[in-house]
């Protein structure tokens, strides 16, 4: 009748892919609008984007001789695929979302053994590694050019984007906010002197400005982010340390040199913080295990990003910042644990001694 | 070009007399890896492992001649145990992981001959002349001494039987379990 | 020392009850309609002795089984008849494996023994503590919350106890049993308690019920306003609410140290059952024959609650509930959270508080996708393990690893289990590793003791040696005395000096000859 196997014999119903489905669904309203922002080649990049993860899944899956099909059931790999797509400059050309979709999955997850095995983000691993290999297709940003408009290329010019590179650069090329701003420092300006032609907030809590295929959109993001949450598909603890550590840091040195520190409005606004709040550093697997930790996690996150995007090289950082943080999770989920019933918190027995109530 | 031959062969004294001093001082103790791996090997001498006996294999073992699962007796448990004590790597299960045991199956053959009995080196067979004889399961190394002195084949090696005392929970299939 | 407000526990999860469809059922007493498997292992600790022999004629109450030496508990028949047999019988147990039962025929009558302990009606106060507890042992009297510890050694303590807790948490879904016994027999209850407490010396005695039982609560207060002794405390209803780790924090605020017994910290906890059998074998002589049992499960045409006599097959009990409607996925002895899976042969023994029969819709299989570190179960441990780092530790053959994360404080609760999004088998991987690790003290022991026989066997027969060479030795003096007294009167034959091979020195381990004794 029944075979041999332990209690308990009923769950919650949560399951895996409920879960990975739920994230899908908390980000197509800012897919949505950045496909409509920056046209038909960006769902021809997002679709190549999944495709090419699911497949490099699947041959990791084989190689590995496990279930396929349950195993690209969880939707792990999809999930991965989509956010990767998201950090895309948008017409970025299809053999980025190709590669980048096998690097998430086969690299990023497959090597290390699958899903729950990853130490990195793979959307942000496989990310890191196209920037660093392709350091042109990786920024050439585009000014929005929405459907229906006339900057808009049709189905057919989007296709000769995406596959043969036939987009006039010259005349759609658009820097993003990070990056004027971190051209002006180069040169010596202030950035308040960058700032107004690269930046307006209104704009950017909507998304519409030059960005990455999903980054922009810090009101459709949050609303995905705050609907997971309130699902209880990701944790508060982490995009709200984020954001507020984020916050904290860019107020006290915009506040010291306006000059040279931007104030918390643009680093929350721009560049892909608030996806990193709520659908990357939210990644359970390579984020620490308890509500404690990921407070950390986040908080270490924010500063880094802070001052990646101050100090160093590159004007965007969010994926760096995750990657090392990503590092120390096994040291986080070390370092803080929970107390043990019964034991003192370095594990030792309590003592029988007259207890004070 | 002298100077240098010289500076060279006391370099060479120098170094030779430190190590000479340092192997009289500073001497490793004597191996005790040898004596832990006897201390947790049956004892019996049995001759499985096709040595001449226990002490022989805990010395090969921790030489690192002999893969830590030598010992068919001692089973999983002591093939951990030795890879646990000389720090190498477990060797992946050989066989089926049941401890198997002595019995006299056939008590119809059983002639009571006590031939078994003087063969047990731990003496868990137990009888008397004339009378069928028994296995102590617990007692019992695995060595098959008596199998091999059994004139009938009254007695043979058959899994330990199982109680509610040493039943264990087998390990749950997880999806990766499943075949792909 | 008791709390004003009762503290939350760490974790916990909140299921879903299931109480609803035999909440309103009362206990029904039944008669035992067939023959009854009365185990003598139901019990922690060594089995009974068989007090009786096939052919036997019993009356109810009638001892079958006397304690072994060391931590055991007496049997009683539940009812009177004849022992059909002593026999090995599936246990309730996963594995199906047997244990020694006596079967038990009824005749009907119900015939109590002449011979009954006498009905001790003081108050519990005039009585002597060790009369109480020494009734608790004579009734047979275990932990009837499904631990099935004997009760007198709970009730004999070494150490000062000043609080006594009784547990009528029942935060298992599907169960009601012990809800019933509050409200109907509330008054039993308190007066068990107090006599718990006289045996023990305990100053105060808490009842923790869960608050979704507010007629057991309301019960439970009159009877203990009337009789006095007891403060009813309602506590969160959440899983695992009734451990007894865990209903002693809320209650107290003190936590039992790992390693250590509630006792270490001056409580005593039993659960409302135990203190109710108490009563009965205090006031009334009664030894434990019977206990409330809810029968359950979407499989089962009519869920219902019985007080029924130990020994009932599980098959009879689950007729007695109006019959299986369908085939059930899984039977389990208990609640699903912990309730194992038993064979339908298998009969009631004293801690078991739930026949519960699902059907494959109210099951959620372990499917075991792979962990993702999500931390949910972190989450709902109430011991504040990391569960997911002990199971991965197991899974991966990593026992050591395991036991180091906090494998052996973990009280297997399923909290972790029911909270996995990847439903994987947690707890069974927990008592895996478990298993391994007692396989492996087990292992280790017993080489032990191969390795003392082997070196005792080589003792025997190195003496063996000796006396035989002595012996040889002795021979030879005794040869060579006759010959020099034979020489010396046949002249000159000295030479032939009689030779000495040692003909006796055979090889240490070979076949000694047959005049030996063996063992």
């Amino acid at each position: 009748m029944s075979e041999l196997v332990a209690g308990p014999h009923t769950r919650a119903p949560v399951s895996l892919p409920a879960l990975m489905r739920q994230v899908l669904l908390a980000a197509v309203p800012a897919t949505a609008f950045g496909v409509w922002l920056y046209g038909w080649p960006a769902l021809y990049l997002l679709v190549i984007t999944l495709a090419s993860a699911l497949a490099g899944e699947a041959v990791s899956l084989r190689a590995a001789g496990r279930p396929v099909r349950s195993g690209l059931g969880d939707g792990s790999a999809l999930v991965a695929g989509w956010i990767l797509a998201m950090s895309l400059p948008p017409w970025a050309p299809w053999w980025i979302g190709a590669i980048g979709g096998l690097l998430a999955t086969v690299l990023g997850k497959g090597v290390f053994g699958g899903t729950g095995q990853n130490p990195f983000n793979p959307a942000m691993a496989a990310r890191v590694a196209l920037l660093v290999a392709f350091p042109a297709a990786m920024t050439r940003w585009v000014a929005p050019a929405p459907l229906g408009t006339e900057q808009a290329p049709g189905l057919l010019a989007s296709l000769r984007i995406t596959f043969l590179g036939g987009a006039d650069w010259d005349a759609v090329t658009s820097a993003t906010t990070l990056d004027a701003t971190r051209t002006a420092i180069t040169q010596g300006q202030s950035i308040q002197a960058a700032l107004p032609e690269a930046y307006d907030p209104a704009l950017a809590v909507l998304g519409y400005a030059a960005g990455s295929l999903a980054e922009g959109s810090a009101l459709l993001l949050a609303a995905g982010g705050v609907y997971l949450i309130h699902r209880r598909v990701i944790p508060w603890e982490t995009p709200l340390v984020l954001l507020a550590t984020l916050a904290v840091l860019a107020t006290g040195f915009h506040a010291l040199d306006p000059q040279r520190y931007h104030d918390a409005g643009v680093h929350l606004l721009a560049g892909s913080t608030v996806l990193a709040a709520f659908f990357i550093a939210t990644d359970p697997t390579t984020s620490p295990a308890t509500a404690a930790g990921r407070a950390v996690f986040a908080a270490g996150c924010a500063a880094t990003i802070w001052i990646v995007r101050t100090y160093g090289g590159y004007p965007e950082a969010t994926a760096f910042a995750v990657l090392l943080m990503n590092a120390c999770t096994p040291l986080i989920d070390r370092w803080i644990r929970p107390r043990v019933y019964g034991r003192t918190r370095r594990g030792t027995p309590l003592p029988t001694g007259e207890e004070n109530p | 070009m002298y100077t240098a031959i010289l500076v060279l062969t006391a370099m060479a004294v120098a170094i030779g007399l430190l190590l000479a001093v340092a192997s009289q001082y500073l001497k490793s103790p004597p191996d005790e890896t040898a004596e832990a791996i006897e201390q947790v090997l049956p004892g019996t001498n049995c001759g499985q492992c096709g040595l001449p006996g226990c002490s022989v294999g805990a010395r090969a073992a921790a030489d690192g001649e002999i893969p830590v699962d030598f010992c068919p007796p001692g089973g999983r448990a002591v093939a951990e145990e030795i890879a646990r004590i000389t720090g190498r790597p477990m060797a992946p299960a050989s066989d089926d992981g049941i401890r198997r045991v002595a019995r006299v199956t056939r008590e119809d053959l059983c002639t009571g001959c006590l031939k078994c009995i003087k063969a047990c080196p731990t003496d868990a067979v137990i009888g008397a002349p004339k009378q069928i004889h028994g296995v102590l399961p617990e007692a019992c190394s695995g060595c098959e001494a008596c199998i091999e002195v059994c004139a009938t084949g009254a007695i043979e090696m058959v899994p330990e039987p199982i109680t509610l005392a040493n039943w264990r929970w087998p390990r749950p299939m997880e999806e990766n379990d499943r075949a792909a | 020392m008791l709390l004003s407000k009762p503290r939350l526990i760490r974790g916990g999860v909140r299921t879903e009850t299931h109480k609803q469809p035999t909440a309103a059922c009362p206990l029904e007493p039944l008669h035992p309609p067939g023959p009854l498997y009365v185990s003598l292992s139901q019990h922690i600790g060594a089995p009974a002795l068989p007090a009786v022999r096939p052919g036997d004629t019993v009356a109810k109450g009638q001892r079958l089984g006397t304690p072994e030496q060391g931590l055991s508990a007496a049997v009683h028949a539940p009812t009177s008849g004849r022992v059909a047999a002593i026999t090995r019988h599936p246990a309730p147990h996963p594995s199906g494996l047997a244990v020694t039962t006596v079967v038990l025929e009824p005749d009907g009558e119900e015939r109590w023994a002449d011979e009954r302990p006498e009905p001790l009606t003081e108050e519990a106060e005039r009585l002597e503590p060790a009369t109480i507890s020494h009734r608790a042992a004579e009734a047979g009297i275990v932990g009837m919350g499904g631990a099935a510890f004997p009760a007198a050694v709970k009730l004999n303590s070494p150490r000062p106890v000043d609080t006594l807790i009784l547990n009528g948490g029942e935060c298992e879904p599907y169960l009601t049993c012990d809800d019933r016994l509050m409200r109907e027999r509330a008054a039993g209850i308190v007066d068990g308690g107090r006599l718990m407490a006289r045996a023990l010396g305990a100053r105060r005695t808490a009842i923790g019920v869960e608050d979704n039982k507010p007629e057991a609560i309301h019960a439970l207060r009159q009877a203990a306003a009337s009789l006095g002794g007891a403060e009813v405390v309602p506590v969160p209803s959440l899983w695992p609410q009734g451990s007894e780790k865990h209903l002693i924090y809320t209650l107290t605020g003190r936590e039992v140290p790992a390693g250590a017994l509630a006792a270490d910290i001056g409580v005593v906890a039993h659960n409302v059952g135990t203190a109710y059998a108490v009563h009965r074998a205090v006031r009334q002589g009664r030894p434990l024959i019977s206990r409330p049992v809810t029968i359950g499960g979407g499989a089962v045409a009519t869920p219902t609650n019985l007080e029924a006599p130990l020994g009932t097959p599980f098959r009879t009990l689950l007729h007695q509930a109006g019959g299986l409607r369908e085939t059930p996925a899984r039977v389990l002895a208990g609640g699903p959270m912990m309730g194992p899976i038993v064979p339908l042969e298998a009969a009631l023994a004293k801690g078991t508080n739930g026949v519960i029969a699902l059907t494959r819709s109210e099951i959620r299989e372990a499917e075991g996708r792979p962990c993702i570190r999500c931390g949910r179960c972190v989450d709902a441990c109430p011991m504040g393990l990391m569960p997911f780092e002990i199971a991965n530790r197991a899974a991966a053959g990593d026992i050591d690893g395991a036991a180091a994360s906090g494998l052996m404080d973990c009280l297997t609760c399923g909290s972790c289990a029911y909270v996995c999004p990847s439903a994987r088998p947690l707890v069974q991987l927990f008592h895996y590793a478990r298993g391994q690790r007692a396989e492996r003290a087990a292992a280790k022991e017993r080489t032990e003791l191969q390795r003392r026989m082997a070196e005792q066997r080589a003792e025997r027969q190195r003496r063996e040696q000796e006396r035989k060479k002595a012996a040889a030795a002795a021979r030879r003096r005794q040869r060579a005395a006759h010959a020099q007294g034979g020489a010396e009167q046949a002249q000159g034959g000295a030479e032939a000096e009689p030779q000495d091979t040692g003909a006796e020195g055979s090889p240490p381990d070979a076949a000694p000859s047959g005049e030996e004794t063996v063992s």
